[in-house]
C-alpha cells in the first residue's frame, strides 16, 4: 500500500529524562498540522527532529515517513523538507535571483532555462524584475514572499513552518497566512506548523496538537 | 561525507601542531639544562649548567628586571583598560577602539623603535621643545631609552599591550548586560567608575583572563622590545639568553638552556603573583561593595581613565610618524624639529638589501596565515558537528590551542632550536614555518571563533533543507557570509608571523631573515635613517595586508547592504 503525505510514527523526544513530545500522527497532502505550546514545551525540538538537526543532547525516537519512505536516518540535505522560519533568512550575499537559483534543483539544467524558472517564480509572487535586487532592500512582505518561493522552488515533499508569521505586522500576517496556506493546499503539500499563536492555527483551519510544560 | 572526514582531522592536527613543538621544546630545554647534550660533549646529568648560570654577573638582577617590567606593564595595561571602559561613554569607546585596531597589528619591534625615536634625548619630543623651552643646543646627557630600571621598556609594553587587552575586552563586552548594570548601580547612587567595576568588570575579567595571562607570559619574556628599549647592564633575562645562544663559545649553550628554565620560573612566578593580585582585588571589591562605598564624585578618575589610554596610543602614532620622517630625512641636526632636507637616498640604498628579507617575510606570513586559517575553519566545523555530543575532554581539548601563548617563548624555543640543530633541519623554510604556526594559529583561531560561533545557524538549516550538503553549505553560504571575518583572522595571522622575532632568529639560524630580525639587528648600530626604513616597512606590511583583507569583502559585497552593515 502506498501512502502519501507525512507520517509521524511514535515520535518521542526527551531531555535529561523528561519527556517533552509524544506524537503519533499522519498528515495528508494539502493538510496542515499545528503544533502549539509555550516556549520550552519542546515544539522547537520537534521541529528540529523532523528537519534533521536536533541537538544530540535530546533523546529522540520515532520514524518520519514522507510518501511512505523512511527519512529518519537521512541527513537534513537529503530529506526534501522545506523550512520557513520567522525571519526570511535570505542569503545576504546573493541577490534575489541568486537565492532562488540556489534553491532550484540541479536537475533543472541550462542557464537560460534556470533563469526562466526563476523569472516565472518571481512573477508568481508579484516581484517581476526583482531578480537583481539586493535582498536587504526588499520590504518585510517581499522578503517573506521570496523566502516562501525559495522553499517551493526546491520542490520539497513536505513543509515545516517555525513561527513563520510572528515577525510580520498584523496586516501582512493575514496576507502571508493566506498566501502560504493557499499555496500548500494547491500544491498538495503536507504541512507541519509550529506556533504559539492560536490565530495561525485557526487561519490554517488545521488539526492542533498541544504540547505542555 | 567527505567534509565530515576532513574536518574530523582538524582538531587532532591542530593540537599536534601546537603541542608537539612546545612539549618537545621544553624537553629540549630541560635536557641541556641538566647537562645532557651529547653533540656538545654533555653525556651525563649534572647541575653544572645552573652553577654556570648563577655565576654569570648580574643574573639575578636580569631575572628581577624581567619579572618586574613584565608584571608591572601587564598590571598597568589592565588597570588602564578597566578604568577606560568604566569611565568612557559608548561613543568614546568606539572611537578609541577604532584607533586601537591598527595599532594592534604593528609589530612590537616597530612600536619600540617609534617610541625610542620619540622620547630619546635626541628624539622628536626633545626636538619640538628645544631650544625654546629647554635651552638645549645639544641633546641632554640622559639615559631615557635603555634606562637601567626598565621604565621605558615598561612604557613600550604598556603601549603595545593596551590595544590587545582593549580589543579582547570589547569582544567580550556585548555578552554582558552593561547598560542595565550601569543603570542599576547608578540608581543606587554608585559613581560611574566604581559601579562598572563592581557590577560588569568581574564577569568581563573572567572572559578575558586567558588573554591577560598571555600578555603576562609575553611581557615577562619579551626579547625584541627589550633589546630596543630595555636596560643593557644587565639586560633582561630573555635578552641575555639570546646572547648566550648566539655566542661562538658553544659551552654557553648549557647556560642558555639553564637560563631558559629560569625564564620559565620567572613567568610562573609572575603568574603566581598575579593570582595573589587577583585575590587582593577580590577582597578589595568585596570590601567596597559590603560597605556600600559609592565614590559618586569620580570626575578625576574618569578623566584619568580616558586620558591614560589615549596618551600611549598617541605616543605610538607619534613614534610611527617620526620613523616615517627619519626614513626620508637628509641632514637632521639637533635641535631641529624637522630635517633640513628630504631625500630618498636611504631608500635607494636600503631597498636592494631589504628585498631578500621582505620576500621571506611575505612567504612565511602568507603560508602560515593561510594554513592557520584552514586549520581554524576545520576545527570550528568539527566543533559544530560534534556540538553537545562531546565528552568533557573533547569539549575542552581546543583550549590547548592557547598553550603556546601561555608558555614563555624563550623557554621552549631554545629547546626546539636544539632539536632542529641536532636533526639538521634548522634554517629550513619548513621548520621555520612550523614554528611560526605555533604562534599564528592561536591568534587566528581566537579571532575567527567569535564571529563563527555567532553565525545564525538557521541559514545552514535553510541551506540543508534546500538540498545542499554540509560542504556545499560552507562554500556557498557560510564561507561567503563570514568572508570578512575569515580574511581578517588570516590578516591577523600574517601580522603575528611578520612580527615574530625570537622564533625567526633561533630557528632561521641566520639563513632565513625577515624584516623584523633585520630591523632589531640594526638597533645597536643606531643609523636612524636605515632603522626608520626597516621599521617603516615593518609596520606597513600588516597595514597593507589588513587593507587587502577588508577591501576584498567590501568589493564583493558592495551591493549587499545586509553584509556591509549600513
Amino acid at each position: 500500500m502506498i501512502t502519501t503525505g507525512l507520517t509521524l510514527q511514535n515520535i518521542e523526544i526527551a531531555l535529561n529524562g523528561r519527556q517533552l513530545v509524544s506524537i503519533n500522527r499522519h498528515v495528508e497532502p494539502g493538510e496542515i498540522l499545528s503544533v502549539m505550546g509555550p516556549s520550552g514545551s519542546g515544539k522547537s525540538s520537534f521541529f528540529a527532529y523532523l528537519a534533521g538537526f536536533l541537538d544530540p543532547a535530546f533523546k529522540a525516537s520515532g520514524t518520519v515517513l514522507v510518501d511512505g519512505k523512511d527519512i529518519t536516518g537521512l541527513p537534513a540535505y537529503q530529506r526534501h523538507l522545506g523550512l520557513l522560519f520567522q525571519d526570511s533568512l535570505l542569503f545576504p550575499h546573493m541577490d534575489v535571483a541568486g537565492n532562488l537559483l540556489f534553491a532550484l534543483p540541479p536537475e533543472v539544467k541550462g542557464k537560460a532555462i534556470r533563469r526562466a524558472h526563476v523569472e516565472a517564480a518571481l512573477k508568481e509572487i508579484g516581484l517581476e524584475g526583482f531578480g537583481s535586487r539586493d535582498t536587504d532592500t526588499l520590504s518585510g512582505g517581499q522578503k517573506a514572499r521570496v523566502a516562501l518561493m525559495r522553499t517551493l522552488l526546491s520542490q520539497p515533499k513536505a513543509l515545516l513552518l517555525d513561527e513563520p508569521f510572528s515577525k510580520l505586522d498584523t496586516e501582512l500576517r493575514v496576507q502571508m497566512r493566506q498566501l502560504v496556506f493557499a499555496t500548500t493546499k494547491r500544491l498538495k503539500l503536507p504541512v507541519v506548523l509550529v506556533t504559539h499563536d492560536e490565530a495561525d492555527a485557526i487561519a490554517a483551519n488545521s488539526a492542533i496538537i498541544r504540547l505542555t510544560l | 561525507m567527505a567534509v565530515l572526514s576532513i574536518s574530523r582531522l582538524g582538531p587532532p592536527i591542530t593540537i599536534a601542531l601546537l603541542t608537539i613543538p612546545v612539549l618537545a621544546g621544553l624537553i629540549g630545554t630541560v635536557l641541556p639544562a641538566l647537562g645532557y647534550l651529547p653533540a656538545l660533549g654533555g653525556h651525563g646529568f649534572s647541575l653544572k649548567p645552573f652553577g654556570m648560570l648563577l655565576a654569570e654577573p648580574g643574573i639575578l638582577l636580569s631575572a628581577w628586571l624581567s619579572l618586574v617590567t613584565g608584571l608591572s606593564a601587564s598590571f598597568a595595561a589592565l588597570i588602564i583598560v578597566m578604568l577606560f571602559l568604566a569611565a568612557a561613554s559608548p561613543k568614546t569607546i568606539s572611537r578609541v577602539s577604532a584607533i586601537m585596531s591598527p595599532l594592534l597589528s604593528i609589530p612590537h619591534a616597530a612600536a619600540a623603535f617609534g617610541l625610542a625615536f620619540l622620547i630619546a634625548p635626541t628624539g622628536m619630543l626633545a626636538r619640538i621643545i628645544s631650544p625654546e623651552l629647554t635651552g638645549w643646543q645639544s641633546p641632554p646627557d640622559l639615559l631615557i631609552v635603555n634606562d637601567a630600571m626598565g621604565l621605558t621598556l615598561m612604557a613600550g609594553l604598556i603601549a603595545k599591550e593596551l590595544p590587545f587587552l582593549l580589543l579582547i575586552a570589547l569582544a567580550a563586552l556585548p555578552q554582558l548586560a552593561v547598560r542595565k548594570s550601569r543603570h542599576i548601580s547608578a540608581s543606587f547612587g554608585y559613581g560611574r567608575v566604581i559601579g562598572f567595576i563592581l557590577t560588569v568588570w568581574p564577569g568581563l575579567y573572567r572572559q578575558i583572563r586567558l588573554g591577560v595571562f598571555a600578555v603576562l607570559a609575553f611581557s615577562t619574556s619579551v626579547v625584541d622590545m627589550a633589546i630596543i628599549l630595555g636596560p643593557q647592564s644587565p639586560a633582561t633575562l630573555a635578552v641575555r639568553l639570546v646572547g648566550w645562544m648566539n655566542d661562538p663559545d658553544l659551552s654557553l649553550r648549557f647556560v642558555a638552556a639553564a637560563g631558559a628554565l629560569m625564564q620559565l620560573f620567572v613567568t610562573v612566578t609572575a603568574f603566581a603573583i598575579w593570582l595573589g593580585l587577583e585575590m587582593i582585588g577580590l577582597r578589595l571589591r568585596a570590601f567596597i561593595a559590603a560597605n556600600g562605598i559609592r565614590m559618586s564624585h569620580d570626575k578625576a578618575l574618569r578623566i584619568i581613565g580616558v586620558s591614560a589610554i589615549v596618551l600611549p596610543a598617541l605616543a605610538l602614532f607619534g613614534g610611527l610618524i617620526t620613523l616615517a620622517i627619519w626614513s626620508v630625512s637628509g641632514l637632521w641636526q639637533f635641535p631641529d624639529a624637522v630635517p633640513s632636507s628630504l631625500t630618498l637616498k636611504g631608500w635607494v640604498q636600503v631597498v636592494p638589501r631589504l628585498t631578500g628579507p621582505l620576500i621571506t617575510t611575505l612567504q612565511l606570513g602568507v603560508t602560515a596565515s593561510i594554513i592557520a586559517g584552514l586549520l581554524a575553519v576545520l576545527c570550528l566545523m568539527r566543533e559544530d558537528e560534534t556540538r553537545a555530543s562531546q565528552t568533557f575532554v573533547q569539549r575542552h581539548s581546543l583550549t590547548i590551542i592557547y598553550l603556546p601563548l601561555l608558555v614563555p617563548q624563550a623557554a621552549f624555543l631554545f629547546g626546539l632550536q636544539f632539536l632542529f640543530v641536532s636533526f639538521q633541519i634548522d634554517g629550513m623554510f619548513l621548520s621555520l614555518l612550523a614554528t611560526h604556526l605555533v604562534f599564528v594559529t592561536p591568534y587566528v583561531f581566537l579571532s575567527l571563533s567569535d564571529p563563527w560561533r555567532a553565525f545564525d545557524r538557521r541559514f545552514l538549516s535553510v541551506s540543508a533543507a534546500l538540498g545542499k550538503s554540509a560542504w556545499q553549505s560552507f562554500v556557498k553560504v557560510r564561507g561567503p557570509m563570514l568572508l570578512k571575518a575569515i580574511l581578517s583572522a588570516v590578516a591577523l595571522g600574517f601580522a603575528v608571523s611578520a612580527a615574530q622575532y625570537l622564533a625567526t632568529i633561533l630557528v632561521g639560524a641566520g639563513r632565513l631573515t625577515t624584516i623584523t630580525t633585520e630591523a632589531v639587528a640594526l638597533s645597536s648600530g643606531g643609523n636612524r635613517r636605515v632603522i626608520g626604513i626597516y621599521a617603516f616597512v615593518q609596520m606597513l606590511l600588516p597595514v597593507v595586508v589588513f587593507a587587502i583583507a577588508s577591501l576584498i569583502p567590501a568589493y564583493l559585497s558592495r551591493n549587499r547592504r545586509g553584509l556591509t552593515g549600513q
